[in-house]
């Protein structure tokens, strides 16, 4: 479908559609079942199997005619492209229509205070009893999770088979007395993220996700497009400006609990866009060495995301490198927030010493300064991504390994 | 603005890496360079005339193939990628570039078709090689077209059969043609690091040179850029050379009874080296897509010749580093495209002059 041809096709249908007097919920299922909440969704399943392209149109269409969208912020995006690739149609039919409506938030349960990188030695149990599986164990740094309705969960139903074998992938209901979140204080003040302890919580059967035992190629899925995520921004996407109706007071109430983990996000990228006003408000713009700097930053945002762009074109054109794509931009991602961080140290001087609305941009630049050193943690460390580009794009040979074998047998973390 | 390569320029690079496989092996280079010519004149004859690589860029009315900047970029990738020798970049890129940007009508319908065909050899005589600030300091022309002075390395004058001169007059800069041969012009050939790039000093004393164009500063900043990426797309496909041997190398050295591409250190430092180059090749493909458009960011020909001479000497640094003693033999070959490498860090600019002249055109001078 051409441009124009999608355009004239979602404005009618928006016209005899959109209200600002219904009810968020009851919204979005009318946009659901117009087939126009996540057109690159497959036509099964509440898409038309639109690209990307063709999904920034409608985009477009939204935000030109101030409609509120379908629920997209946070770990949500993991959850739906999970379930959509590995799940069951059961899973497909009872999960997605939340998410796309908003009803329900998802967090990542994957790391654990024992295995981190190594995603594929952690220790959390899945047993089954009585047909239920009964979850035990720990997990840490999990964002969101304070306020998540569902979580994505690893855990090892098998230590008796090599780790990668013995892992299950499950979707876990965090509304029970089982599951416990405890918000966890960050190094730049923010609580994005929590600890979370599972004591004989339960997950139904039907909510394995893959299959028993198949758990590490589920957990890769969502690996792949959490990289991708990087490389690209996800971003909430708030309507310009106060907006009149009831819809938006509940729209912005949503976006308002859903984003607050994320309100210091665009400043671990560091802020590339606050770097040549800052430098010219400040007069460092006239400082030699910070022009070379600066100059260094300008190349490696221009060029990263020309490279991205080309990928992406390479990956339509149907090669088959979405991993290493991913990879690659996540590095450059660390890459370039480490270097605004060092050319906003540069700009602001001994004022770098400062914090909060008494320094520089209201506090942002500080904010910089102090979480520019997540980027290259989360999401798979900027080493772990090195190791993948090397193996997987180069083909260089894997290290020696010292985990093989039955995963009890495993040295481990006490 | 194109975005990818089209199917036909993706052709173009096909057949000039195969014909370049083929025509330009290591041993061919070593030979060449040993030589004080440097190339082979038949094999030149071939590429750059039969082949119509002389004129990628050229107008067709000037007897060129019809191209620009991107075809020239392809072509000078190729080209770094195997070390070509041979006048390419002093007679196409250069003179080529300056015939076509500064010259008048008549002196490019009478210059240009025999650059293009390869059939003269031309080169473009700069007396300063950092910066186009620096040009017209030291030669100069009279009203009547009487240069004097010295461009202290002029590349491949020693075979130019045609000196398109850059050269300061009382109204300003100014394009001049030189035939070889003519009255007070000396050629020094002089000893140089990268022996595949031959430079020479020539001096004029009082030559008769004959007005061809003006060159105001648009005209030389454009002319900068056009070279700038012609040279940033060579030292990619030199980076990309560079890179893949030594990625393979690493697969087949063993140490530790293992093969060293297993040891993290060095599985980390060619990660880190392919986003280095990625970026780069990304910022020289669209440097000559801007070229070609005439639009985007006006400093793209310097962030591509920044960021391609790092990338280039960061792989030219591992290609030694990773093979150990072996590297830094004259018997192995990586030091032919190190020196290669240096050479075009240096040549039109440092990195550092580009991402000043880049914020002098973002920002305004300091
Ligand atoms: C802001 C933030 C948000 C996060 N959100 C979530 C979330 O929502 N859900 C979730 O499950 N997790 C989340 N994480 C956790 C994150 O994925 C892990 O912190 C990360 O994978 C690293 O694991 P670790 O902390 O155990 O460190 P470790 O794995 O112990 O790593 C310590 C150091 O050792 C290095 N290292 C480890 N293995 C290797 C190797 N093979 N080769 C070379 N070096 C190695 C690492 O690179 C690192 O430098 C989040 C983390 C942060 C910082």
């Amino acid at each position: 479908m051409t441009p124009d041809r999608i355009r004239r096709e979602v404005s009618a249908w928006l016209e005899a559609n959109w209200r600002v007097d219904r009810p968020l919920i009851e919204w979005r299922e009318i946009l659901l079942e117009g087939g126009w909440a996540a057109p690159h969704w497959p036509e099964e399943w509440y898409g038309r199997g639109f690209t990307l392209d063709q999904t920034m149109v409608v985009a477009e269409v939204f935000r030109e005619k101030d409609v509120v969208p379908a629920a997209q912020v946070g770990p949500r995006g993991l959850a739906s492209e999970t379930i959509l690739a590995c799940g069951s149609d059961d899973q497909k039919r009872r999960f997605l229509r939340p998410i796309l409506t908003g009803e329900h938030t998802w967090c990542q349960l994957f790391s654990e205070p024992g295995s981190g990188s190594d995603l594929a030695g952690l220790s959390t149990r899945a047993e089954l009893e009585d047909g239920k599986w009964i979850i035990n164990g720990q997990k840490v740094w999990n964002t969101s999770a304070h306020h998540a309705d569902f979580g994505l969960l690893v855990a090892r139903t098998d230590r008796d088979v090599p780790k990668h074998q013995g892992i299950s992938y499950f979707l876990l209901d965090m509304r029970q007395p089982g599951v416990e979140a405890r918000p966890l204080r960050q190094m730049n003040g923010h609580q994005s993220f929590n600890e979370v302890f599972m004591t004989n919580a339960v997950v139904l059967p039907e909510d394995l996700i893959g299959g028993e035992g198949n758990g590490w190629h589920v957990a890769k899925t969502t690996l792949s497009f959490e990289r991708r995520g990087f490389s690209r921004r996800v971003r909430g996407s708030s309507l310009d400006g106060p907006k009149q109706g009831p819809i938006y007071a509940e729209y912005e109430e949503e976006l308002r609990i859903a984003t607050e983990p994320y309100t210091w996000y665009p400043q671990r990228e560091g802020r590339v866009d606050l770097v040549l006003p800052r430098a010219r408000e400040t007069g460092a713009i006239n400082d030699p060495a910070t022009r070379q700097e600066i100059a260094k930053l300008i190349c490696l945002h221009t060029g990263a995301r020309l490279a991205s762009d080309s990928a992406e074109a390479r990956r339509k054109a149907g090669a088959t490198e979405i991993i290493p794509a991913g990879s690659i931009g996540k590095l450059a991602a660390s890459v370039i927030a480490r270097q605004a961080s060092h050319v906003h140290t540069m700009i602001s001087g001994a004022d770098a010493m400062l914090s909060g609305p008494d320094s520089a941009a209201d506090g942002i630049v500080a904010e910089v300064l102090v979480s520019v050193p997540a980027i290259s943690i989360a999401g798979g460390t900027d080493e772990i991504q090195r190791n993948i580009i090397s193996e997987r794009v180069l083909g260089m040979p894997k290290g020696y390994r010292a985990d093989q074998g039955p995963f009890r047998d495993i040295k481990r973390n006490a | 603005m194109q975005t990818e390569f089209s199917n036909e320029q993706q052709l173009l690079r096909d057949v000039v890496a195969r014909a370049l496989r083929d025509k330009s092996p290591p041993a061919a280079v070593r030979e060449w360079m040993a030589t004080d010519r440097g190339y082979d004149a038949a094999v030149w004859r071939e590429l750059g005339g039969d082949a119509g690589l002389a004129g990628i860029h050229v107008p067709e009315a000037c007897g060129g193939a019809g191209g620009g900047p991107v075809e020239l970029g392809i072509v000078a990738e190729e080209m770094g990628r195997t070390l070509f020798c041979g006048p390419f970049f002093a007679s196409a890129v250069m003179a080529g570039n300056a015939l076509i940007e500064a010259a008048e009508e008549s002196a490019r319908a009478e210059l240009l078709p025999g650059v293009a065909s390869g059939s003269v050899t031309g080169t473009l005589v700069l007396d300063d090689l950092d910066s186009p600030s620096g040009v017209g300091g030291s030669v100069r022309a009279t009203d009547r077209g009487r240069l004097s002075g010295t461009a202290a390395m002029v590349v491949d004058a020693h075979v130019a059969d045609l000196f398109v001169v850059v050269a300061r007059a009382s109204a300003g800069l100014g394009l001049y043609a030189v035939e070889s041969g003519a009255e007070g012009l000396e050629i020094e050939p002089r000893q140089v690091v990268d022996l595949t790039r031959k430079l020479s000093r020539v001096t004029f004393a009082d030559v008769a040179g004959r007005a061809i164009g003006e060159v105001d500063g648009e005209t030389l900043d454009r002319l900068w850029d056009l070279m700038s990426s012609a040279l940033a797309h060579e030292m990619i496909g030199c980076a990309r050379r560079l890179f893949e041997t030594t990625v393979n190398y690493t697969k087949e050295r063993f140490q530790f009874g293992r093969p060293i591409g297993s040891f993290q250190a060095l599985k980390h430092r060619c990660a880190d080296l392919l986003l280095e180059i990625e970026i780069a090749r990304a910022l020289t493909h669209h440097s000559a897509r801007c070229l070609a458009a005439g639009e985007g960011e006006p400093y793209a020909a310097s962030m591509a010749k920044a960021a391609a001479a790092d990338a280039c000497m960061s792989a030219a640094r591992a290609g030694i580093q990773l093979r150990g003693g072996i590297g830094f033999t004259w018997e192995n070959d990586t030091h032919l495209w190190f020196k290669r490498a240096k050479g075009s860090e240096v040549l039109l600019g440092t990195p550092a002059i580009h991402r000043e002249r880049m914020m002098t055109m973002l920002e305004g001078a300091a």
